[in-house]
């Protein structure tokens, strides 16, 4: 791979203008969709990703049914007009990989011991794509969960680090993931401090990666602080309108 | 869409046991925590193939196979050949096997061992390309899994680099962009040796290279492809659990000084 670009300056900054340790911006909402049990939305960047939850239900179809917890299933999809070149609708071999991936990073926090014979379902829908779409799917689809009411032991963040003009960076763009050397995707339990996501491709010696890893780990703690933010928000103004009913209602 | 796995009733039984067993340091199959299973690779098995190899990592058998044709490249690569890989879960290979299109596990075990291939760039592309834009040599790359006891992912790219290793094709030369093939045999052109080793994580305990009794158990493993220069060029992290970041760089430091053991036993046979 060629730089045709240099994606760091002299001044240290990149080519949107972020520091090497700088997320992009993030604008997280939770209980967009009106007919799911949980949603939430979720801007990363220029990353626009919706997720949705439904569940715990009825599996269907039952054979697929666990006695002695809920069967979760996961769909992580990319709209067909998401990316530069039109995508396929039909699921991706990337897809189904990174389906099975997201599941395997949010499961684990779902008491779904509390639901046998049932299922509870993920959707992660890529509206638009800027890199690092499956950990801005992990942090929007962890928050709908908790919108849909779902006992679960901890939220989920997720960034990706990488490396761009031989230095360890967060959150790479889109460009940097492309031209980029390295890119490594995980996501954390902040409080637990433990990773459920942990994936890498590129070129790294196991300084550079260490380095990557607790960049990634710091800066899910920062976006686990947005995702609390955004939960107050909606379950705040929905306490506060039932407070201020209460009210008027003994006047 | 991802569906949870159903863990066998045998499996369940057998949790105790081999997380007792884990707990006391020993393992079911009598290895210490950080030993790999014996690892046997038998190159060319396929003579109609470009390439082959048949590795048995334990008692887990899988066989790789390379053919090489030709094809357009891809637009944003029109100067490189083509790497495709593609794994089979044979049905014959394991009773939890079905015919069929490839199911997720068998599309992430292709993709992980792609992204040690690719990302290592072990295979020189660019002397795969006959004509820029037209006309390019594609590498198939087809994973044969054969006999099912664990660690699929080690064994599948093994079985893959010896495979390409083993690799002969045709010298050609390019007149006015037409294809001539010499008489003359080459290797395919190889710049690195990506070596993946897997470890999982056990109740507390991270053992290597885990076997099927091992695996229905565990609650994650961890996979990191290292090439030549111990840099890291994949990883990926697989099942229900979570890695607290010191065991991750335990675990990646571990990997990288066993890759490069298995990676001396391996390179010198088959070349």
């Amino acid at each position: 791979m060629e730089n045709t670009v240099r994606l760091i300056d002299d001044n240290g900054l990149r080519v949107d203008g972020r520091r090497v340790d700088e997320l992009r911006p993030l604008k997280i909402e939770v209980g967009i969709l009106d007919k799911a049990d949980g949603s939430a939305y979720v801007e990363h960047g220029k990353n626009k990703i919706l997720a949705a939850v439904y569940g715990p239900r009825e599996a269907h179809p039952k054979h697929i049914a666990l006695a002695d917890r809920a069967v979760i299933r996961c769909r992580y999809h990319m709209a067909p007009f998401s990316t530069e070149e039109r995508k396929s609708p039909a699921p991706s071999r990337r897809e189904l990989e990174l389906s099975k991936v997201i599941r395997e990073a949010l499961e684990p926090t779902i008491m779904s011991e509390y639901y046998p014979r049932s299922t509870i379902d993920i959707f992660i829908e890529v509206l638009q794509a800027d890199a690092g779409t499956r950990c801005a799917g992990i942090t929007a689809a962890s928050l709908a969960l908790a919108d849909a009411g779902v006992p679960m032991r901890e939220l989920v963040a997720g960034c990706a680090a990488g490396k761009v003009d031989g230095r360890v960076v967060l959150d790479l763009s889109d460009i940097e993931d492309k031209q980029g050397e390295a890119d490594l995707p995980v996501a954390l339990l902040p409080k637990s401090n433990m990773v459920s996501l942990l994936q890498m491709d590129g070129s790294l010696t196991e300084d550079e990666f260490n380095q990557a890893l607790e960049m990634s780990t710091a800066a899910c703690r920062k976006i686990y602080e947005l995702q609390r933010e955004a939960l107050r928000q909606k379950y705040h103004a929905a306490r506060d309108v039932a407070e201020k009913e209460e009210a008027e209602a003994k006047v | 869409m991802s569906v949870t796995r159903q863990l066998s009733p045998v499996a369940r039984l057998e949790q105790k046991t081999v997380v007792d067993l884990i707990a006391k340091g020993k393992r079911v199959d009598e290895r210490g925590p950080l030993d790999y299973r014996p690892t046997t690779i038998t190159l060319g098995i396929i003579e109609k193939a470009n390439g082959s190899a048949q590795v048995y990592l334990g008692k887990t058998k899988v066989l790789a196979g390379v053919k090489i044709e030709t094809g357009t490249p891809f637009e944003d690569t029109p100067d490189e050949g083509i790497l495709t890989v593609n794994s089979e879960f044979v049905p014959l290979a394991s009773p939890t096997f079905e015919a069929g299109p490839p199911d997720e596990n068998s599309i992430e075990l292709a993709r992980v061992v792609d992204r040690g291939i690719r990302e290592s760039k072990a295979i020189d592309l660019r002397k795969l390309c006959i004509q820029s834009g037209k006309k390019v040599f594609m590498v198939f790359v087809d994973i044969y899994v054969l006999d099912h006891d664990g660690n699929l992912i080690d064994a599948a790219a093994t079985a893959a680099l010896g495979a390409l290793v083993n690799s002969k094709m045709h010298a050609f030369e390019v007149e006015d962009g037409e294809l001539r093939y010499k008489d003359e045999i080459i290797p395919i052109p190889m710049r690195d040796y990506p070596i993946s080793i897997t470890s999982s994580k056990i109740d507390s305990a991270i053992v290597l290279d885990p076997c099927l009794e091992e695996e229905q158990v565990m609650s994650c493993r961890l996979t990191v492809t290292t090439g030549k220069d111990d840099r890291i060029c994949a990883m990926q992290k697989g099942g229900l659990g979570f890695l607290s970041p010191d065991e991750i760089k335990q675990i990646v430091s571990t990997s990288i000084s066993k890759a490069r053991d298995l990676r001396a036993k391996i390179i010198p046979n088959v070349k």
